[in-house]
């Protein structure tokens, strides 16, 4: 049975430039999102194959070393701010949130307007500062290197860094007030999908700690132009305050990048194994849980940063206690594939891809909060291969697991069956061949942010360049092949997937105004079979 | 060629058990990355949809088993934590007895000033078998000492002093790489570590053109910035006697109490009216800027030879 192309939705409500760049629309302002943070992830990725070009032979000759380090400053500035951060929330947060609890569209439309035009202009900051001398302090931008030494655009840099972070805390906020006031009649707390959860909880370490780094940001760029003493000694100032006040954000920061993949995994699990998430309320609070216990562990990267015995002590404990909550969610995940029936559909792929590497990142992060074994392996490349196992292999996984999922609600169309999942393979095997061998460099003591090294440590350099040049190759696919399906693809219908949800309720792509009459919830959402599962057979 | 390196020299006391907890955490999480992936490809497998419109089972949890995967796994990071905790305890703890040494990180090389007066730079040469304890600054930028052989590292934090330590357990050559990223030649500031049997390390002390031992040449320059009219032996100078003070509590004059230590000696200096000895006016003019950070080095090692039983107290403690 061929799906029918809906003749009203929200894609065909209004034509021309004004009716994208105006709209109140929160799929429209999805897109937008979309096709912005597309442009910056794989700018972000173009710097890091020029890493890892560099990094092929020990003497680093492609690049010099100033350009180097501009390299790998940009490649993290670009990836966590304009990339890991708004990409979930922004991109399918703000298409599915309504969809999720059954409403029009999100709480306040033109602050979500807002926050995209305030994305941009924080992301067109970033590229002045790219084309006028770019930054070159790591996108950490420890001081003094930042305020006093280097002789880049830190000043700019930081400023853009600042107002990004309003984009981040208009979108929070919105999420944090519609899902309090706009859902559909009958959809509890425990009635919501985890996805609800995740971004909930998500909204809130945004809105608790993106004003931390966005006064940080301020401070630097007063330091540098105006040699006020915050940090820097010369000064009367304390170079470890920034790195208090900067992992005071930046470690939440890392559960805003994985927090809303997580979500994504639970929607994925259960709609592929057409079963409920297992332990509903565990995976629920395990979300609440990371978000409140990640605010007490920022200390772990300053482990050999003259911060006291005890701080580190207390700092060590308490990043032990965070890796529970995501244990809990790992387990429930793949206890819910017990007795499912599991499908092997892309976003599937993704699923089980991002569960088994963020198995290794967390469990590695272990070797990191123990501090005896910190001292060695910190700001080495075990470090990079970690935090690219949870970033890259957790939400990148996440992030395009989702947009597999709900690209035919998003697009109407579907994409190449085969080709999608050939990509997935794809990425999972130049992920692992990049990252994994950095795991032992790491341990060999190869420092991070090296521009040359010694010869003993070329071989694995070159697997890792090697597996890069797989992944960005795998990461090209996607793009080309759901470009196309925008067109040439068959029309998806409402629900392809067979899923539960209220999103896949409405027509894909939905009207408008998403729901032609507002539905009511009785059941728990993942109430499997689905009415439309006898309808796809 | 194809050699492919996996695990690094071991070289000095505290490198076994670091490696010990390190092999035990690899053991651990092979162990759980192959239960999850074995569990899910099993599901997968067994468990894959045979007609287009089966579900799964509707089952929605069980108690038991989240009781379970939350305590066992808060069991095991509870040992790792207290493990982690008495490896680094470990590093963060020198012996009492330790042959001292001076390091200033600069952009981009590494000064080495030992106690009897020879300097190095990007070089390190040390007795093995015995404690060293480095006591390290840096005089524009965050830098990191590090020695993979070791096992050991700490930021070299400019404004302050940091320490660590190690024993060397055999003769060698080792890396040190700076491991905090500081500016554009931030690769190229690796130095060498060179451990020596105790015979080889007297010849290298006794070679070398020395001018005097570090605490002589502080005790000139004490004379020759004017420091010791008014720090005298007597009690009768206008800024407080120095003999005997490093190493014991100084009453300041808020009532305090703290330890004079390297850090408290150096602060001393660059910015004396930040902790003014009880009893005493703030009339000493502060020295930031106007003393190198290795001047700094020779003035805070001559007061420490004016204290008859040298006792380096802590530092910032740092493995």
């Amino acid at each position: 049975m061929a799906a029918e192309f809906p003749a009203h939705h929200y894609l065909n409500d209004g034509y021309g430039i004004r009716s994208w760049l105006l709209t109140r629309d929160h799929k429209r302002i999805a897109l937008l999102y979309l096709a912005a943070i597309t442009v910056f992830f794989f700018v972000g990725g173009a710097f890091a194959v020029l890493i890892r070009l560099d990094l092929a032979t020990p003497p680093g000759d492609v690049v010099s070393d100033d350009t180097y380090n501009q390299l790998f400053t940009m490649h993290g500035v670009v990836m966590v701010f304009f990339f890991l951060i708004p990409a979930i929330p922004a991109i399918l947060g703000n298409f599915l949130v309504p969809l999720m609890i059954g409403a029009k569209d999100l709480a306040f439309p033109k602050l979500n307007l807002l926050s995209w035009y305030i994305y941009m202009a924080g992301g067109l900051m970033g590229v002045y500062v790219l084309l006028t001398g770019s930054l070159d302090t790591g996108w950490t931008m420890y001081a003094p290197l930042s305020t006093r030494f280097s002789t880049t655009r830190v000043a700019p840099a930081a400023l853009a860094v600042f107002v990004t972070g309003f984009s981040s805390i208009l979108t929070a906020l919105n999420f944090i007030v519609t899902i309090h006031r706009m859902r559909a009649p009958g959809l509890t707390w425990f009635k919501m999908p985890l996805f609800l959860w995740s971004t909930y909880a998500t909204s809130l370490i945004v809105i608790l700690g993106t004003p931390v780094v966005a006064i940080t940001a301020l401070l630097i760029f007063v330091e540098r132009l105006f040699r006020f003493g915050f940090f820097d000694p010369a000064l009367g100032g304390d170079p470890v305050l920034f790195q208090h006040l900067f992992w005071f954000y930046s470690h939440p920061a890392v559960y805003i990048m994985i927090l809303p993949a997580m979500g994504v995994i639970s929607e994925l699990v259960a709609a592929f194994c057409r079963k409920p998430v297992f332990g509903y309320s565990f995976v629920a609070f395990s979300s609440l849980g990371i978000a409140v216990l990640g605010f007490l562990v920022w200390g772990h990267h300053m482990f050999v940063a003259g911060q006291s015995v005890y701080a580190s002590l207390v700092f060590s404990m308490l990043s032990f206690l965070v890796a529970i909550p995501s244990a809990i969610k790992v387990f429930n995940w793949t206890a819910t594939m017990y007795k499912g029936s599991v499908s092997w559909d892309t976003p599937m792929l993704y699923a089980i891809g991002f569960i088994g590497l963020f198995t290794i990142g967390g469990l590695t992060g272990l070797f990191l909060a123990s501090i005896g074994l910190d001292v060695h392996v910190h700001d080495t490349y075990f470090i990079v291969a970690h935090f690219h196992y949870i970033m890259v292999g957790g939400t990148i996984m996440g992030y395009l697991g989702g947009l597999h999922y709900w690209w035919p609600k998003i697009s109407g169309r579907l994409y190449p069956e085969g080709l999608s999942k050939l990509s997935a393979w794809i990425i999972f095997i130049g992920f692992n061949l990049t990252f994994f061998p950095q795991f032992i460099l790491g341990y060999l003591g190869m420092p991070r942010r090296y521009h040359a090294y010694p010869p003993e440590f070329q071989v694995l350099n070159v697997l890792s360049s090697a597996g890069a040049s797989i992944l960005g190759f795998g990461y090209l696919l996607p793009m080309f092949y759901l470009a196309w399906s925008l067109r040439y693809g068959r029309p998806a219908g409402a629900n392809p997937w067979g899923a539960c949800g209220l999103e896949w309720q409405t027509t894909s792509p939905p009207p408008t105004e998403n729901f032609a009459v507002t539905p009511t919830v009785t059941e728990s959402p993942y109430h499997y079979p689905s009415p439309a599962v006898k309808h796809v057979a | 060629m194809f050699d492919i390196p996996l695990f690094p020299e071991r070289a000095s006391t505290i490198a076994g058990e670091v490696d010990a907890l390190y092999f035990f955490l690899v053991g651990l999480t092979g162990f759980f990355s192959l239960l999850i992936a074995g569990l899910i490809v099993t599901f997968a497998i067994r468990f894959r949809r045979r007609h287009p419109d089966e579900v799964g089972a509707q089952v929605h949890g069980g108690m038991l088993l989240e009781i379970g995967w939350t305590a066992i796994p808060f069991l095991i990071v509870m040992v790792i934590f207290f493990w982690g905790a008495k490896v680094y305890l470990a590093m963060a703890n020198p012996p009492d007895e330790t042959l001292n040494i001076y390091v200033v990180g600069k952009q981009w090389m590494w000064k080495v000033q030992h106690a009897t007066g020879q300097r190095e730079i990007n070089q390190l040469h040390v007795p093995v078998g015995r404690p060293v304890k480095l006591i390290m600054t840096s005089e524009d930028v965050i830098h990191n000492f590090y020695v993979p052989a070791f096992r050991v590292k700490a930021d070299v934090i400019p404004g302050r002093f940091v320490q660590i330590w190690f024993e060397p357990t055999q003769p060698g050559t080792h890396r040190i790489f700076c491991a905090e990223y500081c500016g554009t030649e931030h690769s190229g500031m690796i130095g060498e570590v060179v451990v020596m049997e105790p015979t080889a390390y007297q010849t290298w002390l006794s070679g070398g053109a020395v001018e005097g031992s570090l605490a002589s040449t502080g005790a000139k320059l004490f004379a020759d910035l004017a420091c010791n009219t008014c720090h005298r032996p007597d009690s009768r100078g206008r800024g407080p006697v120095l003999e005997g003070v490093f190493g014991h509590p100084v009453q300041l004059q808020d009532g305090s109490v703290v330890t004079a230590d390297e850090n408290y000696i150096r602060e001393s200096i660059v910015q004396p009216a930040a902790k003014v000895t009880a009893g005493f006016q703030p009339v000493m003019p502060a020295f930031q800027g106007l003393v190198t950070e290795e001047q700094l080095l020779a003035l805070v090692e001559y007061v420490k030879s004016l204290s008859s039983e040298e006792q380096a107290l802590p530092v910032t403690r740092q493995p």
